[in-house]
């Protein structure tokens, strides 16, 4: 009966989310063809760039949109050696003002001299809170609320079944032990269970997240997958033991002449793991929301060629279609944060291991879904 | 602010806030949750553990009492059997006692009686014997009374005694 309940609720919820989204894409569109026609030839007016809008709403901002409209500003902090540490509201760069000699265009700011000019070759460091920075510091809110009140309810629960949340959590947090570290790992995960638990809550809340109407897209931004490939990088790098060392710069068992060949190809793929790593969760998520975008658009893309029918007359179909994508991003929101933490077990799995699976050890993947 | 390249900014917060959010919750959250985790597992393999001894003590202990059961009805046999070879040899016993009492009692009695008899015909006997010398002596008395018969008596002891 509960599972019924859940069920029925999720399904309204991406209903209801995906119906929200495009009514946001929808301001959003007509809006932006507006203000960006407002200086060019009337003629375009309806006219809407797919792929701009689409850009638009994958990368980050300064600054986030819900809505077209509703933006909450957010802090610009620039650094750069003449003029020292700036903060200031994203919303005095609004509209192409040109605040304390910066600019903001299309989403990147830009130093102007006194004329209004960019000046690309100035140096300046901006660590500004982006719409993409503040998701990430939302689902670090989110993490650090909702897992350490687990954690004390399992101590004030001591000895007894899970109750609320945690009965929930706990069979993910179970399979990542039982399931990823375990048996990629060996004898010694109980050491990378805390990274791997968090890379795996992280992935997975940042990419539900990034399926919200309005949400920023982090996990699909190529920072963000980069400094988490980075660190397992570091991690499997600095666990490695003697046999994976050994393993890359003199694998046994291989003839002498083939050594100049085998050695860089090791080397290359001791890199090439977290790199794959870093671009499969970018590419994953970023693709999944050019498609729903991409869907969405085609309603106005019918508008323009068509007129106002065309559009109405095809968007039920285009909200079908949403709605099963969107039901498949959530399914790939979970397989990603799977894979991403299963590839970095298997990749410490590798560094750690003893001697005698050593053939096997490194050059072993799995079949990699995606 | 393009697709590929990483921004220096993202770069920096995401660094801080997934080392961060890795170090709080590794101390906060993940160390209670997997040593609970743990502990609750454990707690359910001895308990299955103690179910599975307790099993097996029980099995044990049905096994001894069934052994003890069958020991006790061999030597409840054992000790019927006994009584009875008991009650048997006594009421045996008894009546081989009873027997031979009768016996040597009867004995007794026919000896005493063998005795008694003996006894009173000797009294017998000798009863005769005075009776009969009393009557002779009378018979004697009677016939010597005169002065004639007793020479006769004695001319007839003369006569026929042999004179050699």
């Amino acid at each position: 009966m509960r599972s019924i309940l859940n069920r029925l609720f999720l399904a309204i919820a991406l209903v209801i989310s995906s119906i929200a989204f495009s009514q946001a894409q929808e301001h959003d569109h007509t809006g932006e063809a507006t203000t960006q026609h407002e200086g060019e030839a009337p003629v375009e007016k309806g006219k809407f760039k797919v792929g701009d809008m689409i850009m638009h709403h994958i990368k980050d901002d300064h600054g986030w949109e819900f809505a077209h409209g509703v933006t909450l500003p957010l802090p610009v902090i620039l650094y750069s050696a003449d003029q020292g540490l700036e903060v200031f509201s994203s919303s005095r760069l609004e509209h192409g003002t040109v605040y304390n000699g910066y600019k903001l265009d299309h989403g990147k700011i830009h130093r102007v001299n006194a004329a209004g000019t960019e000046l690309d070759d100035a140096k300046f460091y901006n660590f500004s809170i982006t719409k993409n920075v503040a998701s990430l510091l939302l689902s670090a809110i989110i993490m650090l609320l909702l897992f350490p009140a687990i954690s004390r309810s399992y101590i004030g629960n001591r000895g007894k079944a899970p109750k609320g949340a945690a009965s929930f959590l706990e069979p993910i947090i179970l399979f990542v032990r039982d399931e990823v570290a375990k048996p990629s790992i060996g004898p010694k995960y109980t050491k990378y269970l805390p990274y791997l638990l968090t890379l795996f809550f992280f992935i997975l809340i940042n990419n539900l997240l990034g399926l919200l109407p309005g949400a920023a897209n982090v996990t699909g931004n190529i920072a963000v997958t980069l400094v988490l490939a980075v660190i397992t990088f570091i991690i499997v790098s600095f666990s490695g033991n003697k046999h994976y060392w050994m393993h890359i710069f003199k694998p046994s068992g291989v003839p002498l002449a083939l050594l100049p060949i085998m050695v860089p190809v090791e080397i290359v793929g001791v890199f090439m793991k977290p790199l794959s790593l870093m671009i499969r969760l970018f590419a994953n998520m970023t693709a999944g929301h050019i498609i729903i975008l991409s869907l969405l658009s085609l309603i106005f893309m019918a508008n323009s060629l068509g007129g106002m029918m065309t559009s109405v007359a095809i968007s039920p179909v285009v909200m079908v279609f949403t709605i099963f994508l969107n039901l498949i991003e959530v399914l790939v929101a979970f397989i990603q944060a799977f894979i991403f933490t299963l590839l970095t077990a298997m990749y410490i799995g590798s560094a750690v291991e003893d001697h005698h699976e050593a053939d096997h050890g490194i050059g072993y993947e799995p079949a990699e879904a995606h | 602010m393009d697709l590929l390249t990483p921004d220096l900014g993202l770069l920096f917060w995401q660094a801080i806030v997934f080392l961060g959010l890795f170090l709080i919750l590794r101390t906060f959250a993940w160390k209670p949750i997997t040593d609970s985790l743990n502990e609750r597992e454990n707690n359910i393999q001895s308990a299955l553990d103690l179910a599975e001894k307790t099993r097996l003590e029980m099995t044990a202990l049905k096994a001894d009492n069934e052994k003890l059961l069958v020991q006790a009805r061999q030597e409840r046999e054992v000790i019927l059997r006994g009584a009875k070879e008991i009650a048997d040899k006594m009421v045996a016993d008894s009546r081989d006692k009873a027997e031979a009492e009768g016996r040597r009692m009867l004995e007794q009695a026919r000896e005493a009686m063998q005795n008694e008899r003996q006894a009173l015909v000797a009294q017998m006997k000798k009863e005769v014997v005075t009776l009969s010398l009393d009557i002779a002596e009378k018979v004697l008395r009677k016939e010597l009374s005169d002065k004639t018969a007793q020479e006769k008596l004695v001319s007839d002891l003369v006569s026929k005694s042999r004179l050699n």
